[in-house]
């Protein structure tokens, strides 16, 4: 961020103010730090006593809750080059084309999936991919997580062409080149930080999603890790606390590696503007 | 409806001219389209219909099921029960306040406060807090789901540690206020998205209009009321929108309080799926569905003329 | 565009699929089971046991045994979703009081229907109990073999009823000795809940069962008439609830807590673990799976600690057909798919199973009431006293395909006078209002 203003008037609450909210923010999770290194299982914040890797060793010897990671990755990654490249070519022709209506479609598209969202539609998703032939399969959880996930992504990546001005691919096109042409050559490299957002967008909802996954998979060996994290709950049903957060955490890190290369190689960005 | 008033980027001509043929529009459509059409279109007028029948999953009703009329709809609004606590009503209300409070009051000015204060911050400060925020909203929701368990637990979690160590007494948190628990929860999962949002909208007004605020002598806040806030309009608009619409039919809140204690959290997301997926009462389910979107679009409508309104100066 | 789908989708599949030898047969079997996790026991029978016996039986089937380790309420989805599309596990486990809805769904066929006459020869239905065999049975037909029953009853800690000075040979007669019990208790010791009756929406169906039926069964009402009728107003009811309000309200006898967080179920297991509850009405379950040596409820020094009594009617005779005391049975059993590809295979499997053999391996692992006469409890003097005394005693619940919605309305009463926002009286209106929704009001009726 290039402009800084004149610390005239109490820069130093700004800051206090933000570390603060930081902070609050960072107090939910700070179970997470330490529960996983404690031989005990505690609900309360303790120094890990004994201090053990104990948890992770038996985290990573349950086949079932490594696999799960694995089918994670698949599907989430499955499901964001699909949605990634479907919504940047689509938001792209409705922001640059004429089409006649293009207006109101995203909207139109945001409310629909909105209802389908809800749980009553999980019963007709079922019926699709059961008539496709598709049921326990990754291709199934893919699918349906990218026609759900795209109006939104759409949404906002329409929102970010726009703000682009067109006199990028006006320039090429002047120097002769085609409109495809000008779209992977000109507009796309500009275009990367919003597609970015929605890269990392529907990679963390496609990887946290328990309910699509549960209701079209049904073989433990296609099962992803936030199905697969019940397996660290005992016979009676309660959580096993110290195997449940090592096993979230090991869970947690593929999320937070993206958004930290992410933020760090590209920037994050939901509108092109001014500076480009 | 038209879209322009949010695409708006300070300064900038509406040009009216193609630059993608119709063609090659529809071709760099078709994917999405296809997509759309039989995950979201399909499923869509799929529940529009079956929200005039009285299908269900299990019982007579599920091999026959009979063409109800609007049954469902007047089951869902009958006044004898309908503010009764489990009941459609009651949920309706609670969600309403869920979505003022937790999207409206709570992630858009919390995320428009966090993203101006990221402005004029220290860089260590501001990654360290963009960090935290963002981690709440990234995690995997069962994640969240049990740290927040843990986090308010009576007897050992760590907020009532804290507040025992400042000298108050523990709070039983989720059995007694369960409403705002849920509202600050989805405060604090969801405010990144506003703050990122705001954050870029910020960082693409020209740097010269606050230069020239400076020169002026301008508060931090005139700054903030007088030049971004009316800049970055649009983007409030989009916004506004997208966090409704999310937190309108977020089921997250269920992974804490199972819609408990005596319904006390139960937002229609989770009654939805009550009614659809416990119940098995699908055409009744898909009622709840049909309303939920006509609340969406009522709250869309809205903020699009508030949007344009103001536009006009 | 479905058919497109498919034969795009098809050649996905078609080319990841794994060649196998054309003769074998597959053999998917699905229950609500996981080694090590929730109903271990059965997992490690099937897994263990039945299978490789099966399999050494009949060497051209491979059967595979899906765990699945979600709540009941998520696997019912999944086999009504499966079955209504012609998919699903070829044999599964399945809870009796589902049968109805499932059928008048069309999800479910009788097992002749789906794997021939063959069936009814099968020389296991003899040997099964009477009140077993109902469990499975809808319209008199067979959908399935019942595995086990069960009985429900009060479970004491005797360590803490002779601190209070209550006889060791203690049998309460009504619900004012099992209160007063309860009063003594909470006088010595105020700081705990000493009786548990399960209420409210977050336990399900434990607490229409455990908690509920338990106490409406002692007023010589159930939750039907003779004839099948849903009563949604009479003075066993209000009883019933009024006693919810005495315990959790009005005199704070139990964890009212417990009754309403969503792992409330497992709050009232370790009250009782802890001492903090001495009476807690629940099923043979509690005994035979939470609380023995090892796992996560154990009672320690339970052989000493833990007992049991037999629960109550309000007043001696008021219980239902006139009884002292009540108490009601449920239980869970295997089906078959009514779409399976290889129906002899899953019926040989399905009896495989419920022979003698087999099920005494079962009881190997883990005791429990058996449906079958002739496979004895070994070793477990609990379970054969308790199922001697209380099987005789027993009430089924009703067959009837809204029952389970039904169920749920009366969570949500219990759970309105618990957490003190109604009266029993409203609740018990709003109840009926309800049941009316659901069931229409010709199939009500009121006893008031």
């Amino acid at each position: 961020m290039k402009f800084t203003l004149p610390a005239f008037f109490g820069r130093m609450a700004f800051s206090a103010l933000a570390a603060l909210i930081g902070a609050a923010f960072a107090l939910p999770l700070l179970w997470f730090l330490f529960a996983p290194f404690n031989g005990r299982a505690e609900l309360g914040l303790t120094i890990p006593d004994p201090f053990t890797l104990n948890n992770f060793v038996t985290v990573f010897g349950n086949s079932f809750a490594v696999q799960a990671l694995w089918n994670s990755l698949i599907q989430a990654v499955g499901g964001v080059i699909l949605v990634g490249s479907a919504a940047t070519l689509a938001a792209y022709a409705l922001s640059r084309s004429s089409i006649p209506g293009k207006g109101a479609v995203t909207y139109i598209l945001l409310l629909f999936s909105s209802v389908v969202s809800g749980s009553a539609a999980m019963v007709p998703i079922f019926l699709i991919i059961s008539a496709a032939g598709l049921m326990d399969t990754h291709l199934a959880v893919i699918l349906t997580f990218a026609g759900g996930l795209l109006p939104t992504a759409m949404f906002i990546l329409r929102d970010f062409i726009d703000s682009i001005p067109k006199s990028y691919e006006e320039s090429a096109m002047v120097a002769g080149a085609s409109p495809v042409q000008a779209f992977f050559d000109v507009a796309l490299p500009v275009i990367r930080p919003g597609i970015v957002v929605i890269v990392v967008w529907s990679f963390v909802n496609i990887w946290g999603s328990f309910l699509i996954p549960f209701i079209l998979l049904r073989s433990d060996s296609n099962m992803p890790a936030a199905v697969a994290i019940y397996s660290f709950y005992s016979e009676a049903g309660t959580p096993v606390v110290t195997l449940l957060a090592a096993y979230s955490l090991i869970y947690s890190l593929p999320v937070i590696a993206l958004y930290l290369f992410v933020s760090w190689k590209f920037g994050f960005r939901f509108f092109g503007g001014i500076k480009a | 409806m038209t879209t322009q008033p949010i695409t708006t980027a300070p300064k900038r001509k509406v040009r009216n001219f193609a630059l993608l043929s119709n063609r090659a529009g529809a071709a760099f459509l078709t994917p999405a389209g296809i997509l759309v059409a039989v995950f979201v279109i399909f499923p869509f007028f799929w529940v529009i219909f079956v929200s005039f029948t009285n299908r269900t999953l299990l019982g007579r009703t599920a091999l026959n099921p009979e063409f109800v009329g609007l049954a469902n709809y007047l089951a869902l609004f009958d006044p004898n029960i309908f503010f009764q606590r489990g009941q459609f009503g009651f949920s309706l209300i609670l969600t309403t306040q869920f979505v003022i409070a937790s999207a409206l009051i709570g992630q858009a000015l919390l995320g428009l406060l966090l993203a101006w204060l990221i402005q004029t911050v220290p860089a260590w400060v501001k990654r360290l807090t963009e960090t935290f925020v963002i981690a709440a909203w990234i995690l995997p929701e069962v994640v969240i789901g049990f740290a927040w368990f843990a986090f308010l637990d009576r007897d050992a979690g760590t907020l009532n540690m804290m507040l025992n160590a400042i000298g108050l007494p523990s709070g039983d948190f989720l059995l007694e206020s369960p409403f705002w628990v849920i509202v600050v929860f989805n405060t604090w999962r969801g405010a990144a998205f506003s703050m990122m949002l705001f954050n870029s909208a910020f960082s693409s007004i020209p740097p010269s209009y606050f230069q020239a605020a400076d020169v002026a002598g301008a508060s931090s806040w005139q700054k903030f009321r007088d030049i971004a806030v009316p800049l970055i309009r649009g983007h409030i608009v989009t916004n506004l929108i997208l966090i409704t619409m999310w937190t309108f039919n977020t089921f997250t809140p269920f992974l804490l309080t199972n819609g408990g204690p005596s319904y006390r959290t139960e937002l229609v997301s989770i009654y939805n799926y009550r009614v659809a997926f416990q119940d098995f009462q699908f055409g009744k389910g898909a009622a709840v569905g049909v309303i939920m979107m006509l609340i969406n679009l009522a709250f869309a409508l809205v903020y699009l003329s508030l949007g344009r309104k103001k536009k006009v100066r | 565009m479905s058919n497109r789908l498919r034969s795009l989708a098809l050649g996905l599949v078609g080319a990841t699929a794994v060649a196998l030898p054309a003769f074998a047969v597959d053999l998917n079997v699905t229950c609500r089971c996981v080694i090590g996790g929730v109903n271990s026991a059965t997992a490690q029978w099937i897994e263990e046991s039945v299978i490789p016996a099966f399999e050494a039986a009949h060497p051209d089937v491979n059967v595979v045994l899906n765990q699945f380790g979600g709540e009941d309420a998520q696997l019912t989805q999944q086999l009504a979703l499966d079955f209504s599309t012609g998919a699903g596990p070829d044999v599964t486990a399945f809870d009796g009081f589902l049968i109805p809805s499932f059928v008048e769904g069309g999800l479910l066929k009788s097992l002749d229907e789906v794997a021939g006459a063959e069936v009814n020869d099968w020389s296991g239905w003899a040997a099964l109990s009477e009140g077993s065999r109902a469990l499975m049975l809808y319209e008199g037909k067979y959908y399935g073999i019942p595995l086990g029953t069960d009985v429900r009853m009060v479970h004491t800690r005797k360590d803490i009823l002779a601190e209070a000075g209550i006889a060791a040979d203690w049998q309460p007669t009504s619900w004012e000795e099992l209160l007063d019990a309860a009063r003594a208790i909470k006088a010595i010791k105020p700081d705990s809940f000493p009786l548990q009756i399960n209420a409210g929406v977050a336990m399900g169906e434990a607490t229409t069962m455990q908690g509920y039926w338990l106490a409406l069964l002692g007023t010589g009402e159930a939750v039907t008439d003779e004839n099948g009728k849903f009563i949604v107003a009479s003075q066993g009811i209000l009883d019933t609830l009024n006693l919810y309000k005495t315990v959790y309200v009005d005199e704070k006898l139990g964890d009212q807590r417990a009754q309403l967080l969503a792992d409330g179920r497992n709050r009232s297991f370790a009250n009782f673990r802890d001492g903090v509850t001495a009476l807690l009405l629940e099923g043979d379950y509690f005994y035979r799976s939470v609380t023995p040596e090892g796992s996560e409820f154990a009672v320690a020094n339970r052989d000493q600690v833990q007992g049991w009594v037999k629960m109550p009617a309000k007043e001696p005779g008021a219980g239902i057909r006139g009884q002292d005391f009540v108490t009601i049975s449920g239980g869970t059993g295997f089906v078959l798919n009514p779409a399976t590809d290889t129906p002899k295979e899953a019926w040989a499997f399905l009896s495989f199973m419920n022979e003698p053999a087999q099920l005494e391996a079962f009881q190997a692992i883990q005791p429990r009431i058996t449906a079958r006469t002739d496979v004895a409890i070994p070793n477990s003097p609990f379970l054969t006293e308790t199922s001697q005394t209380l099987l005789p005693l027993t009430t089924a619940r009703p067959n009837d395909p809204s029952y389970n919605a039904v169920s749920s309305e009366i969570q949500r009463m219990t759970e309105a006078v618990v957490s003190g926002e109604l009266s029993p009286e409203e609740a018990m209106a709003q109840y009926k209002s309800a049941v009316t929704a659901i069931v229409g009001a010709d199939n009500t009726v009121s006893l008031l």
